[in-house]
């Protein structure tokens, strides 16, 4: 296995009420039970609705949130044991790109200074080096010199994002945690920036965790894709076999309910029933199964674990669909591994 | 600029509608000269990106935008023929939720935290209506069924923070159509929402178009949406609208490069799109316009002439207007 990234069994709880403001302690198990590889030069997507745990996945990776069980390798290296001079060196390898990069820049610096800070943190290079380098990334991200010496509020948002990629080249990463990049963006704005991440990927051989909401930027960017459902992993593949066969009830759900640009596809809408269960309060069994169309009695009382169904292929549901679920069949049940 | 093949007289119409904002102490045109029909039982939808002037074309209905800073420019909002622009304050606060009602992007701003969602609707009725506190309460109960809000008697008296952000998006639908108005101006309704939600409030408003008859003007920036659930569509930048046909033919046959470009700048679900096409550039700020068309500088069928006078909306189809010289002239001007 030459995974860049493996991760097993990733389980992060949160905690609310039970302080001294009263009301009962409940525990919200935001990732339960993920695991995933991403291999290098490879990008993999995390989709599913707000609530699903999939941004919390990315700031686990970088451990900007400590989870509370599982392992993640980089590199054959476990980062929840690294030491803190071992997790200094690791980050410099994996960097983080977020939704609003104005959130993420600091507002008193010049884009010049957020871009040496990182070098001079990690004791890269003396003082022209540095100055070098950061003219090498501004170029890279495509952005005109003269940006340096301006401040994050003189950008419009798309070029903010640039900023806050080039933010998190400027230390040669191997690995970047894409969180929403392009979701905050305007869609001509999007393709741009979308356009960037694919040259990066190509020339520098990134690996990408890259979560959005977007199931069509995520079929562009993304290899393959792991559909997200209130804290598991409901399935995963290569993401165009996903999508166009999806296997899960949910992932079929999902795609449905994507809009595309096609007033010939309009989706029967009105079979899509409820709303996500509270995070405190997951039903038992499946969680899918209140709005599952296709339930039966044991997707109540049993939690259906990720099974191999074709190569490369997995899902967490008994009962898969075929030919994502055009013809309504209930497929025979898999041996489960491990 | 009428379309013969539009049967059906407009609910609301705006005419060559301009509306101006001060920026260091000069007017500049945020919508110029935007036509729009919105007939009964009709859902049309407008599309543009941030900067388009979309949202400032929908306030300028309403005449919601501040005073000190906004000012009319010129043109027409007529609400079944009657000009809106006319009308005093005092007539203005009446029409609105009664004749043309407006739900927007984010509903937790837009309900008050402090009262229950059913008190909110029902105060929305007795501002209009001469009803009693019961009657109100009964009307209101009512239409929060039509919105389907489960076990909607008993989520009555639920406050804002207590609900979902697709049922809270209900509870604005449930307000804006407790008075029946003809129109329902909708701001980006479904942005804030999750895809599976955003399927169900499509839906809803589709069927409560049909069920009241009403004209729908849909805003939003994301062409599946409006796919999805337009009948007309018309494509705005820059505060013009540059391209309107119906949804099947805009999405079959766009003729401004603008809309094409658009298209192919966005991934899609339903397959491998090869190269996505990016568009070089941004919007143009609205005091820093350029002369001509103001897509030139973006544009990749681009001429000389492009950027020295400013092209009109030319019809090339039954209901098909463009506003692109080079276009026009490739397909024969049929106006």
């Amino acid at each position: 296995m030459n995974d860049l990234l493996q991760v097993r069994n990733l389980v992060k709880r949160f905690e609310s009420g039970g302080g001294w403001l009263g009301g009962a302690k409940q525990i919200v198990r935001a990732v339960n039970d993920v695991s995933f590889s991403v291999g290098r030069g490879q990008s993999l997507g995390l989709v599913g609705e707000s609530g699903c745990g999939k941004s919390t996945v990315a700031r686990t990776l970088l451990r900007l949130v400590e989870p509370d069980e599982g392992s993640i390798l980089f590199d054959g290296k476990d980062i929840r044991k690294a030491s803190p001079s071992e997790l200094r060196a690791l980050r410099r390898r994996i960097q983080i790109v977020f939704q609003d990069p104005y959130a993420s820049l600091n507002p008193r610096r010049t884009v010049r200074q957020a871009l040496s800070e990182p070098l001079f943190v990690h004791k890269l290079g003396n003082a022209l080096s540095i100055a070098a380098k950061v003219v090498q990334t501004i170029d890279e991200v495509g952005l005109p010199r003269s940006a340096l010496d301006r401040y994050p509020h003189e950008f419009s948002g798309g070029q903010r994002q640039r900023i806050g990629i080039a933010r998190a080249l400027v230390l040669d990463p191997e690995l970047i945690v894409a969180d929403e990049p392009v979701s905050a963006l305007d869609v001509s704005v999007q393709a741009q920036i979308l356009q960037l991440l694919e040259r990066l990927k190509r020339d520098r051989g990134l690996s990408f965790v890259f979560v959005s909401h977007d199931l069509g930027v995520v079929r562009h960017f993304c290899e393959s894709v792991c559909v997200m459902y209130l804290g598991r992993i409901i399935e995963e593949g290569p993401t165009a076999e996903v999508l166009d066969s999806p296997r899960h009830p949910y992932s079929r759900v999902l795609r449905d309910s994507s809009p595309v640009p096609d007033p010939e596809a309009r989706v029967r809408l009105s079979k899509i029933v409820g709303e996500i269960p509270a995070p405190t309060n997951l039903p038992p069994g499946c969680t899918f199964h209140p709005r599952c169309g296709r339930v039966q009695p044991d997707c109540k009382s049993r939690v259906p674990p990720m099974v191999e169904l074709d190569a490369r292929r997995m899902a967490a549901c008994f009962y898969p669909l075929i030919d994502g679920g055009m013809n309504g069949l209930i497929a025979p049940k898999r041996i489960e591994i491990s | 600029m009428n379309f013969p093949l539009v049967s059906k007289p407009p609910v609301l119409e705006l005419r060559d509608l301009r509306t101006e904002f001060r920026i260091g102490g000069a007017w500049h045109a945020a919508v110029r000269e935007v036509s729009l029909q919105v007939s009964a039982n009709e859902t049309l939808a407008v599309v543009g990106e941030s900067g388009s002037g979309k949202s400032v074309t929908a306030l300028s209905v309403l005449r919601l935008l501040p005073q000190s800073a906004a000012r009319h420019g010129g043109g027409q909002v007529l609400l079944d023929g009657v000009d809106l622009a006319a009308l005093s304050e005092k007539q203005m606060t009446k029409l609105r939720g009664e004749a043309i009602a407006m739900i927007f992007q984010e509903p937790m701003t837009s309900l008050n935290p402090t009262m229950t969602v059913g008190d909110q609707i029902a105060e929305a009725i007795q501002q209009h209506r001469n009803v009693t506190k019961k009657e109100a309460r009964r009307l209101a109960l009512e239409v929060l069924e039509e919105v389907k809000i489960p076990a909607a008697a008993k989520r009555y008296d639920d406050y804002p923070h207590q609900f979902s952000g697709g049922m809270r998006q209900r509870v604005m639908i449930a307000m804006a159509l407790a008075c029946k108005p003809r129109v329902l101006l909708a701001d980006e309704p479904t942005t804030a929402l999750d895809v599976t939600i955003q399927a169900q409030i499509l839906s809803l408003l589709s069927e409560l178009k049909t069920a009241h008859g009403m004209g729908v003007m849909f805003i939003t920036h994301n062409l599946g949406v409006v796919a999805q659930i337009a009948d007309r569509v018309a494509v705005m930048y820059a505060g013009e609208v540059v391209e309107t046909a119906d949804v099947h033919t805009l999405f079959a046959r766009p003729m401004h490069p603008y809309t094409e470009a658009l298209l192919r700048a966005m991934p899609r679900v339903d397959g491998n799109s090869a190269e996505l096409e990016s568009i070089p550039g941004g919007v143009p700020a609205i005091n820093a316009l350029p002369k001509g068309c103001a897509f030139a500088p973006r544009c990749r069928l681009k001429e000389a002439r492009c950027e020295i006078d400013r092209p009109k909306l030319a019809r090339v189809g039954a209901t098909h207007q463009v506003r692109c010289v080079v276009r026009v002239e490739q397909h024969g001007d049929m106006a």
